[in-house]
């Protein structure tokens, strides 16, 4: 968990020809406690509805949490209500948000 | 004078200008306490000009004799401004900041044990191009983890002297200072600022950046902090983190309410006795009258919420430092997004219970300026204090006291009633202001989660002190007017000779009273009721004696059953009942209302408080009175 400093596949490995594709990532707001993977693409699709916030500034506001491709991701807690919202670690660091506001992150998770 | 003297002729003789100097970094950096470390008690609080947001100013000088004005500047992961906060600190980095001159040196602050967003922060403020000092804060933590970081290298990577630091133990202030004044002396100026917003791009090219500076020289630690994993899982559990949240927050609102309450009672029978005093000894007449019902219990009515204030403050700051604080609105985010407000604004809204001052007050802890502008209007909802006393007489006196279900009381009961009134009001007021007139401007919810920290006393016991100094200076000097004008409703014209009536039926306060008398017919209010109401603008409780007042008896505070018995006598069950409606929203204290106008600097919004709770109370008076007579209880 905490050698994320050392970790193999950081941005540099993303930007490697081996770049992930798509196939197979799933949403980071659809993820439970427990599932973990890596950050494969921070959208501005804006599919999670109805923001205070442009989709654009939305993804420049996840981009600067952190939430970067390449980054690892490991969802820790949820909320008790409608299990929302996520405590994630996000490399060495944890951040809480709503599940709403994680849609546009795609994560391919690490086989259970 | 004479130190300033000897300091010069240590130095080269000519005196130096004032140098200046900023803290910038990200929130939960120890930022505050680097700043306090440096400057000591030399600070000075006030609000940047036109926004209400903290501005912290204090003074050092260098071992050469410079002397330095710090700036502490809000915490931030980017200065691409996002909250009213954030807007300050870029424009103070940038030197656009309205009535500030640019800093000479920023001194960046970073957790050493969480560099990652830090250094996408330093690469922003390179680019800014002003001299700067990077000081890697909880550096002793750090070590203890078996973090390895090559300082040298790191510093000739991001171009910039970097010191280690450890500020709660003063430990690396004073080679910190040396580097300021280093730069300082050696004339380095300001280059180029090539500072632009990044756009999402530029912000992942920041990232790989700053992945490759920490790979670089950043070796990861030995013993990772596990304790705040192990704490998050008691405190984040969806049921166990609620239980322990809700007894946290319990224990919270009966220190508030019980601790507080000896003191603010020793200090109201203080100002009590004082004012005794003063008409003693002092021959009867307007001046005595302006001491002790003016002056005395207008400094009285300030000071005795400070006990509140300061036992509110100093759970959320031990809160805060520990770093539960955004744990606790992780914990609440969804109950309080379901009516729209953020997570954070639980502390504001359950301080209110106790009193609606710190409770607005608190709504600082919330960055975004609606979500904090909706908690605020919403916080006067919420049953303080002040109500009590108002609630207890008129349950006293109208509902009679009979078991309900064989085991609960029905004045018990009613007094639930109005708590929950007041709760289910302030969610639907919040809920209704977000989707009506602020549709979709729901802030994304995106909150760091910090290490958990022991908190350090002496930082504690400093921000408390600095919260009870702004509470006195500043909520102070605007209520303390309004209960002089309140005074001054009440008192002028006198009673002329020979008068029978009491004498504020013949003051300002009650023509106004029996001018509005028709207005308030509908909801059953007579015109004593009425004449009440407006030295029950000072506050809540005021309205006891007010009516005491008005019914000619006297003490009413000290005696209630006496009034009671009077009001049972001169109202109707329906009167009464809609007197308790009217008190569950009507913004009845000047007090909120001078703190609201501090806090959003604006009298718009305390305009827009004041209409909407009256509206409310009217409505709500309204319909208990109509519907209890036709009940037949009028």
């Amino acid at each position: 968990m905490h050698d994320m400093l050392a970790e193999p596949q950081g941005p540099d490995a993303v930007q490697g020809a081996a770049a992930p594709s798509l196939a197979g990532a799933v949403r980071l707001s659809g993820a439970r406690p427990g599932d973990k993977g890596i950050i494969v693409e921070v959208r501005a699709a804006g599919l999670s509805g109805d923001h205070g916030v442009d989709v654009d500034e939305l993804q420049r506001r996840l981009l600067e949490f952190g939430f970067v491709e390449g980054a690892r991701v490991a969802v820790l807690h949820e909320g008790a209500i409608w299990r929302d919202p996520i405590a994630v670690r996000l490399d060495d660091m944890r951040i809480g948000l709503r599940r709403r506001d994680a849609a546009d992150i795609w994560v391919l998770l690490d086989p259970r | 004078m004479n130190d300033v003297a000897m300091l010069q002729g240590v130095d080269s003789g000519a005196a130096l200008p004032m140098s200046r100097v900023a803290l910038v970094g990200n929130p939960n950096s120890g930022k505050t306490a680097l700043f306090n470390a440096l400057t000591g008690s030399r600070q000075k609080v006030a609000n940047y000009a036109g926004v209400t947001v903290e501005r912290k100013e204090g003074r050092v000088a260098t071992a050469s004799g410079r002397s330095l004005s710090v700036l502490d500047l809000p915490g931030t992961y980017s200065l691409r401004a996002r909250s009213p906060d954030e807007v300050v600190t870029r424009d103070a980095v940038l030197g656009k900041l309205a009535g500030e001159s640019a800093p000479d040196v920023l001194i960046c602050v970073a957790d050493a044990t969480n560099l990652r967003l830090v250094l996408r922060l330093i690469l922003e403020l390179k680019a800014v191009g002003r001299p700067m000092v990077l000081a890697l804060n909880m550096y002793d933590i750090a070590q203890r983890q078996g973090l390895r970081i090559d300082l040298d290298g790191l510093a000739r990577d991001i171009g910039c002297p970097i010191v280690a630091t450890v500020a709660t133990r003063k430990r690396g202030i004073d080679d910190l200072l040396a580097q300021v004044d280093g730069l300082i002396a050696k004339g380095a100026l300001a280059g180029d600022n090539t500072w632009h917003e990044p756009d999402a791009g530029e912000i992942r090219d920041a990232h790989r950046e700053a992945q490759r500076i920490l790979k670089a020289h950043v070796r990861a630690p030995e013993f990772p902090d596990t304790f705040t994993g192990k704490v998050d899982s008691v405190l984040l559990h969806p049921v166990a983190g609620l239980a322990i949240l809700l007894t946290l927050l319990f224990v919270m609102f009966q220190a508030v309410f019980t601790w507080s309450k000896a003191a603010g009672d020793a200090m109201t029978d203080g100002f009590t006795l004082l004012g005794a005093f003063v008409a003693h000894h002092l021959p009867a007449g307007l001046l005595t009258s302006f001491l002790t019902d003016g002056l005395i219990s207008g400094v009285g009515s300030v000071i005795v919420f400070l006990p509140q204030i300061l036992v509110l403050f100093f759970f959320i700051i031990l809160l805060e430092d520990f770093g539960y604080m955004a744990r606790a609105a992780f914990l609440m985010d969804r109950i309080m997004g379901g009516a729209g407000l953020h997570g954070r604004a639980f502390i504001p809204l359950l301080s209110s219970f106790a009193c609606a001052i710190p409770g607005i007050m608190s709504a600082r802890v919330i960055d975004n300026k609606r979500d904090r502008l909706t908690t605020i209007m919403v916080a006067p909802l919420m049953t303080c204090s002040a109500r009590i006393p108002v609630y207890t007489l008129i349950i006293s006196a109208f509902i009679p006291n009979r078991s309900v279900l064989g085991v609960l009381s029905l004045p018990g009961l009613v007094m639930f009633g109005l708590y929950a009134a007041g709760i289910l009001s302030a969610l639907a007021v919040s809920f209704v202001t977000r989707r009506i007139f602020w549709r979709g401007a729901v802030e994304p919810f995106l909150m760091e989660l910090p290490a958990y920290k022991t908190p350090d006393p002496v930082n504690v016991l400093r921000s408390l002190y600095l919260r009870g100094k702004i509470f006195l200076t500043r909520a102070g000097t605007i209520i303390f007017p309004m209960m002089i004008l309140v005074w001054f409703l009440s008192s002028f014209p006198g009673a002329p000779a020979g008068a029978t009536d009491p004498a504020i039926n013949y003051s300002l306060a009650g023509r106004i009273g029996h001018l509005l008398q028709p207005l308030l017919a509908p909801i059953g209010f007579n015109w004593q009721m009425t004449v009440a109401l407006i030295p029950g603008f000072a506050a809540r409780e005021v309205a006891v004696a007010a009516l005491g007042t008005v019914y000619a008896i006297g003490n009413a505070d000290a005696s209630p059953g006496a009034l009671a018995t009077t009001l049972q006598h001169h109202w109707s069950i329906a009167t009464g009942l809609a007197f308790l409606a009217w008190y569950v929203f009507a913004p009845q204290c000047a007090s909120t209302i001078g703190v609201v106008k501090r806090e959003t600097n604006s009298w718009l919004w305390p305009a827009v408080m004041l209409v909407y709770m009256t509206g409310l109370a009217y409505l709500a008076a309204l319909i208990v009175y109509q519907v209890a007579r036709v009940c037949g209880l009028g």
